[in-house]
């Protein structure tokens, strides 16, 4: 899931000044699930944005605001409103943003900020989980990110900072290889900690990357 | 040829001190303090921005050192360079004779003094081991071959006696082994116990141990270390000790020099390095009480 936070207002209303005229575009996906873009939040957008001068033209949660073709679509049925608006203020991830404002010829804004791919520990609490470093490693460490539990991304064992199990970095954090180690114990497979690997190579991850299942890039 | 290496493998009892660069761009003083040192210890240790603040560059600071007759260890953390950079930096020493090299993964950034500095760690210890040796093979990380003649390395890193799981440690430990590393100088050690515990383990790897001593200043800068150092932990009695002393700092050279003896008498590892920690100028009082 990707997790995005909602902008202060203050920047918000900064980034909307001049305008008079906008149409909400959220998410029924992962900005749902975040609170960031789901119908309440859509509502609450209008609601601050009308105390602001500003007129919502339309609102529309998208099923996936990242689905190009899907979002052409849906913005199809309200392209009247969008002929009148000064901008689309799109309550999704980064993605969605731009996923809306390549189907449009007015600007978009985006009202949140996107931090990471993580998980839903449970209602309102998400953690970092995967940073998309394109040659997963997990199968060697119990299943726990190196790269995005520790805090160096470190891929061959801990450094030396850990202090009574936990991060150097955020004392809130524990070391992901104190956990590795813990998780590689309990499953019996403490060898895995001993396998030698090159460094790990960065040209997996230069972006930006597109990936092509039709054998040819779209 | 490194002096640290000839020491080492001839088995003497090694002694390796630490120098930081200044926070600017005179080096007079680091200069004058490792000048006292000359003859009286192997080698000295230029930290690469220790605790990940701001300070000139290891590596110049290390040719100051070579010229000035004091055989340097060039510290390289991950925090900062990309392999490219390392890369460079330790072809750079090499054309400056320098031979000795620690490789460290670093501080991270967040907990330094220039807090928005990207973090790195493109390479870590082990990775910068590994840059090391493809080095020495006469290529580069990329598969390019050097020009001319092939670097040399005598390439260490750091241990930290008391890390909890030392298991975990001691893996990390094999890797580094793996990858290049001849010798470790370890995080501070304060009691004979702990260390031997580890000892115990590690020595069997083959590599050489040069044991940390951290010279005390007080009592409170004790258990500030025991709260805030990860892998220190100075004993009750130590602390006591500080706590009564007239003068502290006196006191805590003398308990460093007791640490010295210990181990060098009790053949308990190769060699000790001394960390000053800003205090560079106590360290041949150090050596003086310690007899060596
Ligand atoms: S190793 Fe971590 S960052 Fe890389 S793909 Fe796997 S989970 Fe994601
Ligand atoms: S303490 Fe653990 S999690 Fe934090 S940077 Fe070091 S190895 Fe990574």
């Amino acid at each position: 899931m990707i997790i995005s936070q909602k902008k202060p207002r203050e920047e918000l209303l900064a980034m909307l000044s001049g305008v008079k005229k906008a149409v909400l575009v959220g998410c029924g996906e992962c900005a749902t699930v975040c609170m960031t873009g789901g119908d309440e939040q859509l509502e609450e957008m209008k609601a601050f944005l009308e105390e602001n001068g500003i007129s919502v033209l339309a609102s529309l949660v998208s099923g996936t605001s990242c689905n190009k073709l899907l979002v052409k679509k849906e913005l199809k049925e309200y392209k009247d409103a969008i002929a009148e608006a000064d901008c689309i203020i799109s309550m999704s991830c980064g993605d969605g943003v731009q996923t809306v404002a390549s189907n449009v010829s007015i600007a978009v804004y985006p009202a949140n900020n996107t931090m990471f791919l993580g998980e839903v520990e449970r209602v309102g609490l998400f953690t970092e989980a995967c940073r998309f470093c394109g040659d997963c490693v997990l199968a060697n460490t119990g299943a726990i990110c190196p790269i995005t539990k520790c805090a160096k991304s470190l891929t061959s064992g801990p450094c030396g900072g850990a202090k009574g199990g936990h991060c150097e970095v955020n004392p809130d954090n524990r070391c992901a290889w104190i956990m590795i180690y813990e998780k590689l114990q309990s499953l019996g497979t403490l060898e895995k900690l001993d396998i030698m690997t090159e460094p790990k190579g960065f040209s997996d991850s230069a972006y930006p990357r597109t990936i092509s299942l039709r054998g040819s890039k779209e | 040829m490194s002096k640290l290496k000839d020491a080492l493998e001839s088995k003497k009892f090694a002694v390796t001190a630490e120098v930081a660069p200044p926070k600017g761009i005179d080096f007079s003083h680091q200069l004058h303090c490792a000048e006292a040192l000359v003859g009286r210890v192997e080698a000295c240790n230029v930290t690469d921005f220790q605790s990940a603040s701001l300070k000139a560059a290891s590596l110049g600071m290390c040719i100051k050192l070579q010229q000035m007759g004091m055989e340097p260890v060039f510290q390289i953390t991950g925090r900062d360079r990309s392999r490219l950079a390392i890369q460079g930096d330790m072809l750079a020493a090499s054309a400056f004779g320098i031979e000795n090299i620690l490789t460290l993964t670093g501080d991270h950034t967040y907990v330094g003094d220039n807090r928005d500095s990207k973090p790195v760690f493109d390479l870590d210890s082990v990775g910068i081991l590994q840059a090391g040796e493809i080095l020495m093979g006469g290529n580069d990380m990329g598969g390019n071959a050097l020009s001319g003649d092939a670097p040399y390395y005598f390439m260490g890193s750091s241990a930290t006696p008391e890390y909890e799981p030392l298991d975990l440690h001691l893996m990390k430990m094999r890797k580094k082994i793996d990858a290049g590393a001849k010798f470790f100088q370890t995080q501070g050690v304060y009691s004979a116990e702990p260390f031997i515990r580890f000892m115990d383990q590690a020595e069997k790897y083959g590599a050489y141990i040069l044991a940390g001593i951290i010279p005390l200043k007080s009592a409170g800068a004790a258990r500030y270390m025991n709260k805030n150092v990860p892998g220190i932990n100075v004993p009750d009695d130590i602390i006591a000790r500080m706590k009564e002393a007239e003068n502290p700092v006196a006191e805590g050279i003398q308990i460093a020099a007791e640490m010295i003896r210990e181990l060098k008498d009790k053949q308990l590892c190769h060699g000790v390095h001394i960390m000053a920690i800003g205090a560079e100028e106590n360290v041949p009082l150090i050596l003086d009480a310690a007899g060596l």
